[in-house]
């Protein structure tokens, strides 16, 4: 094969050593999971941790008034601490803003409780606008939609350009005067590119907009710090990163988080209630009502541990060379049409692609029979498929722990789909 | 391996050359399927015949292998019955791929439909199976009410 990449390069990304890390890995060493993006695998020191949580501190936290309790509660607070630092979120002392880290159960909640309580909190109505762009997930597209068909706002896309960006002129085109929220992907889950979220924000905070970013794509694969960003919020899950699945993280600024109505009420949101009324507790607990699930922050928390142990920036550099080995080994497929940019260096993690005249869910099922697990269909984002003219695709998404043998794997499957579907080639 | 078989030669020798993929010009019953999520869109018809058995079977449309093979595998095993029948076999087929019901005399019965039978260990599948079958049983149902079936 023809590639861009050095020997030393290949060669760093021939085997992967760190799926001995991952239980579900090394129990199938000829799986080629090629569905990160989907959810990651948890490596064993984050399945140890959600099981030392229940052995070793097991007890509802924040309420209780007993040692057990006090850990659980501690657990959280440290957990809150760890991303903060994670992503960037520090104050003017370089402390990490741990009340700015609200759990939901998964990003997609986290998006919905900013999507009802800033609808609210910026008295959205007709005349005023709320900017996504075209590629989202639908995760950050319907709680939009909902809240302009509920309060009279209009939605406005941001579309990409012939080579998947979204242009400047685009950003100051569609973000104008009536935006009152603007909330885009940092990358896409269909295309994996980077959209320009610092440019996107300035212009938004330019015309008096909040800024959301939805990081389910790119805190799992690349550096994200919140200030280099310039957001206002920022949504990601946890299972992405190889923590357990039911954590969704919401960070916002704190002046932001404390001018917020609550969006769920409950148990362990409140300071005081009477019968007519209730306080709300500051920011994060407002936002966080009823049993936190403990475990799985203190194992999120873990999972945080394990990546930065590898490091952000090794990790990014391994799934940079392996998104340039898929791309390049896609392209040596004559009935392979690659949908996004061409070139791997564009491509966080996902790529997506069409094998000609074959279904996606055929092509998914017969990989299956090869143990390569890729995704088929329209991965949450019809408007953007709608948009590129397409129903549906593969994607192949890979991680750090994947290896040039399972991409290999996934090349020599679509040619045994060509076989099966165009006989012998 | 179970995917392995339901791409066999015979099932994809419908996919290539569908015997019963053409517009019925004398149809007495069409009916629409469709399945969103993938794309598929079926178009069925029927004509029935005066002695109450039907004559023929076609359809158009597109969509992944399984829905279309499905398609052609049903369109065949259809003629020559009546309506009762057609229902009858409609439950069986479904039986087949979400009941697991895979006894000898239900597969005999199923006759080359039976190739699908793994579409049943295949969930995110079954609805690609199941369209052309589910289409035509709300043909008969509606008895030539021409509205749009959709498995999902």
């Amino acid at each position: 094969m023809e590639t861009s990449l050095s020997k030393a390069q290949l060669d760093s990304i021939r085997a992967s050593a760190l799926k001995s890390d991952f239980p579900l890995l090394a129990a199938n060493p000829h799986l080629a999971f090629l569905d990160s993006a989907a959810t990651a695998q948890r490596p064993a020191a984050v399945l140890d941790a959600q099981r030392r949580f229940y052995e070793t501190m097991n007890a509802n936290p924040l309420r209780g008034l007993y040692k057990l309790s006090v850990e659980a509660t501690q657990a959280i607070a440290d957990a809150r601490a760890h991303i903060a630092r994670f992503i960037g979120a520090l104050d003017e002392a370089g402390n990490p803003q741990q009340d700015a880290i609200v759990f939901t159960r998964n990003a997609s909640e986290a998006l919905n409780l900013l999507a009802v309580t800033l609808s609210q909190l910026t008295k959205l109505g007709p005349g005023d606008e709320v900017v996504i762009s075209i590629m989202e997930h639908h995760s950050n597209l319907i709680p939009w939609q909902q809240v302009c068909a509920q309060t009279g706002a209009d939605l406005v896309y941001l579309r990409t350009d012939g080579d998947y960006r979204i242009t400047q002129e685009e950003i100051e085109h569609k973000i104008g005067p009536r935006a009152k929220i603007v909330s885009v992907t940092h990358v896409s889950n269909v295309l994996g590119v980077e959209n320009d979220v610092p440019s996107i924000a300035a212009r938004a905070h330019e015309v008096g907009a909040l800024c959301v970013v939805d990081g389910a794509q790119s805190v799992p694969h690349i550096d994200v710090n919140v200030r280099a960003l310039g957001c206002d919020f920022l949504a990601f899950s946890g299972h992405k990163l190889g923590g357990p699945l039911g954590i969704g993280v919401l960070w916002g600024k704190p002046e932001l988080l404390d001018a917020m109505p609550p969006f769920l009420t409950g148990g362990e949101m409140i300071d005081l209630v009477t019968e007519t009324g209730a306080v709300w507790s500051p920011a994060p607990q407002k936002f966080e009502a009823g049993t936190q699930d403990a475990a799985g922050v203190y194992a999120t928390n873990a999972a945080l541990s394990y990546i930065e142990r590898l490091g952000m920036r090794a990790v990014e550099e391994r799934e940079r060379l392996l998104s340039i080995y898929l791309c390049e080994r896609l392209r040596e497929l004559p009935q392979v049409a690659i949908i996004g940019p061409k070139e791997g260096e564009r491509h966080i993690s996902s790529i997506s692609f069409d094998v000609k005249d074959v279904h996606p869910h055929d092509v998914a099922s017969i990989l299956d029979m090869h143990d390569v697990c890729i995704r088929a269909g329209h991965h949450c984002a019809q408007p953007l498929l709608t948009y590129l003219g397409w129903h549906s695709t593969c994607r192949a998404s890979v991680a750090f722990y994947n290896d040039a043998g399972d991409i290999d794997r996934l090349i020599d499957g679509l040619n045994q789909v060509w076989r099966i579907f165009h006989g012998s080639r | 391996m179970e995917v392995a078989s339901l791409y066999n030669e015979q099932f994809m020798d419908h996919v290539a050359h569908p015997d019963y993929k053409y517009e019925l010009d004398d149809a007495t019953h069409t009916h629409d399927g469709v399945n969103p999520s993938c794309g598929d869109e079926l178009h069925l018809a029927i004509r029935l015949g005066e002695d109450g058995l039907i004559e023929e079977v076609a359809y158009t449309g597109h969509g992944c292998a399984v829905s279309m093979a499905s398609a052609d595998i049903m369109s065949d095993l259809m003629v020559g019955k009546t309506p009762q029948q057609a229902m009858h076999l409609c439950e069986l087929f479904k039986g087949m791929i979400t009941g697991g019901k895979k006894d000898d005399a239900t597969l005999d019965e199923l006759d080359e439909a039976a190739l699908l039978k793994d579409v049943s260990h295949m969930p995110a599948r079954v609805k690609c199976a199941e369209l052309a079958w589910r289409t035509l049983a709300e043909m008969l149902k509606d008895e030539g009410d021409s509205g749009v079936t959709t498995t999902e």
